[in-house]
């Protein structure tokens, strides 16, 4: 079967977007701590940018992994090697999707929409942040929620990531009039709003990253 | 940045490497770079110590470990949780068959970390219980107190817990003592300068000159008021009112003072600061039996310092005169 049917990606062909992950978060590793450094402090673009790194070194020497594989690195880089908060929150965030993907060799809708609830249930499982407490999981909950209600309106896969990807985007933008409930940024209360959540931040990018990868190979 | 260091990404791993040059009497490595162990282990049956934390708060955290104190410590980067792994490896380091104590601070990193070491401990068969240090009184209010930060009223906490496993507490009375320690301090810092992460550069907040920041956090936390610098009697002041308006002190009492810089202040000026917290103490009929002055817990170059008092009764002033030796503190005992 070839590596895209437009409706499923097989998980070899699908391995290469991990390198797509690494690459943005890198390029915008200076964006991200300079808005970690409104409300944080400042070191979130320097902690995912190492992470990040060092999974794509770990990924080259691989050579060949599938999409679950590479995720599993990244997960279990990010949990070994970089701590803070977002260590363990991408890290189990990436293992846990991982596990998603264990019983098929193709990634469908809805077998994505079993990654992304894996996801968010592993974030939401070690934190305690809820949709509207300036966090990644508000852009997380949009994206999933979009994604969901696409499919259910027998939209394709490919339309459902495009879907998801502006759900992200939005969600990213609305943590601009959200007041910092937990993590540090929770501190500053009121003086945390009119600035973008860092970690919301770095999720869309993952996130749309995801997406563009698998609309490429939908129809390869 | 007129600093000496190196790569500054390499600035944890670069002390840590310091640190074992020069104190490996106190301090050994393990398998894991950011997890050293006390270099005289504590001995069979006893219930092992654990702490962690960012880095840039030295001699917290590894400043700790040592006889009589904790028996391994996990270092994050700087001003960020250690990894879930580097606390599981530090359990394993201080499983000496009696459980872990794990005692740290109260950020959300930190509080993940744990949790997901906890479990991985529990795989292992070690049994590992915590007590998270919220001694900031500025942090947040009474009725919240389990947002508050752990600040340097930590010492405290791991000063009794590690004396409490020297006399073969089990790890229930240790950890009950932990917590009571901890709930019987408070704590308040006082910032005249921001500090700069290394590795981005340049502060991420201001205390513009003339100013100092009341009630500030380890890593540069908003605190509850900016106002201009007054006098060591002045700032003295404006912390104990807070700690003792938050704790219930009364005349009679009997304390332990800690006073620490948080970096860039001069300690002769601790001293000053010390000599006004002293007074007032006395002037309310309590009095200091165990005072520690010096840089205990720092925010890198932060100007500023910090105070934490704790209540005693007569168990916490006995673990707290019990011998101890480490790079950050050394009691003799009485």
């Amino acid at each position: 079967m070839s590596a895209g049917t437009g409706d499923s990606v097989s998980l070899a062909a699908a391995g290469p977007i991990l390198f797509d992950l690494v690459a943005v978060i890198v390029r915008e590793q200076g964006r991200l701590s300079e808005i970690d450094g409104q409300t944080g402090d400042g070191d979130h673009g320097v902690n995912m940018g190492k992470g990040f790194r060092m999974a794509g070194e770990r990924l080259r020497a691989q050579g060949e992994f599938t999409l679950p594989q590479g995720l599993a690195t990244l997960g279990d880089t990010l949990l070994s090697d970089i701590g803070g908060s977002m260590g363990p929150l991408y890290g189990t965030f990436f293992t846990d999707m991982a596990e998603a993907l264990d019983d098929t060799d193709r990634i469908d809708a809805p077998h994505f929409a079993a990654m992304l609830k894996a996801g968010l249930a592993a974030v939401q499982g070690l934190g305690d942040a809820k949709p509207g407490d300036k966090t990644l999981v508000d852009v997380l909950v949009p994206a999933r929620d979009a994604f969901d209600a696409a499919q259910r309106e027998g939209k394709s896969f490919a339309d459902s990531l495009a879907v998801m990807k502006a759900a992200a985007e939005a969600g990213l933008e609305a943590t601009r009039d959200l007041v910092a409930k937990v993590g540090r940024a929770s501190r500053l209360g009121e003086r945390s709003r009119g600035t973008l959540d860092a970690g919301a931040a770095s999720c869309t990018m993952i996130l749309s990253a995801l997406a563009d990868g698998l609309v490429q190979r939908l129809h390869a | 940045m007129n600093r000496i260091i190196n790569d500054p990404e390499q600035v944890a791993d670069d002390a840590i490497r310091g640190v074992l040059l020069a104190y490996p009497d106190i301090l050994a490595a393990t398998d894991h770079p950011r997890v050293l162990r006390a270099a005289k282990r504590r001995g069979e049956g006893k219930v092992g110590i654990v702490t962690g934390g960012g880095s840039g708060h030295e001699p917290a955290f590894l400043g700790f470990v040592g006889a009589g104190l904790c028996d391994a410590v996990a270092c994050g980067e700087i001003f960020a949780s250690p990894t879930a792994k580097s606390f599981h490896e530090a359990f394993k380091a201080a499983d000496f068959g009696a459980g872990v104590a794990c005692l740290y601070g109260n950020y959300a990193g930190d509080n993940m970390n744990v949790k997901m070491a906890v479990k991985l401990a529990a795989k292992d068969g070690l049994e590992v219980r915590t007590v998270v240090a919220n001694d900031d009184v500025a942090s947040a209010p009474r009725a919240e107190r389990d947002k508050r930060r752990g600040v340097a009223g930590e010492i405290m906490m791991w000063k009794a817990a590690g004396a409490c496993s020297d006399e073969g507490g089990d790890l229930g009375q240790v950890i009950a003592v932990a917590q009571k320690a901890i709930d019987n301090t408070g704590s308040v810092g006082i910032g005249l300068s921001a500090c700069t992460i290394p590795a981005a550069g340049k502060p991420n907040f201001t205390i513009a000159p003339g100013m100092m920041e009341v009630g500030i956090g380890h890593h540069g936390e908003p605190g509850i008021a900016v106002m201009p610098v007054e006098t060591a009697r002045g700032m003295a002041g404006l912390m104990m009112d807070r700690i003792l308006e938050d704790q219930t002190f009364a005349s009679g009492d009997d304390v332990a003072v800690l006073v620490s810089g948080l970096g860039a202040t001069p300690v002769m000026e601790l001293y000053i600061l010390y000599s006004h917290v002293d007074a007032i103490l006395r002037e309310r009929g309590i009095t200091p039996r165990h005072r520690f002055v010096g840089n205990y817990f720092t925010s890198l170059e932060m100007m500023g310092a910090s105070v934490s008092v704790t209540r005693l009764d007569g168990e916490l002033d006995r673990l707290l005169a019990h011998p101890a030796h480490s790079l950050g503190l050394t009691v003799l005992g009485r």
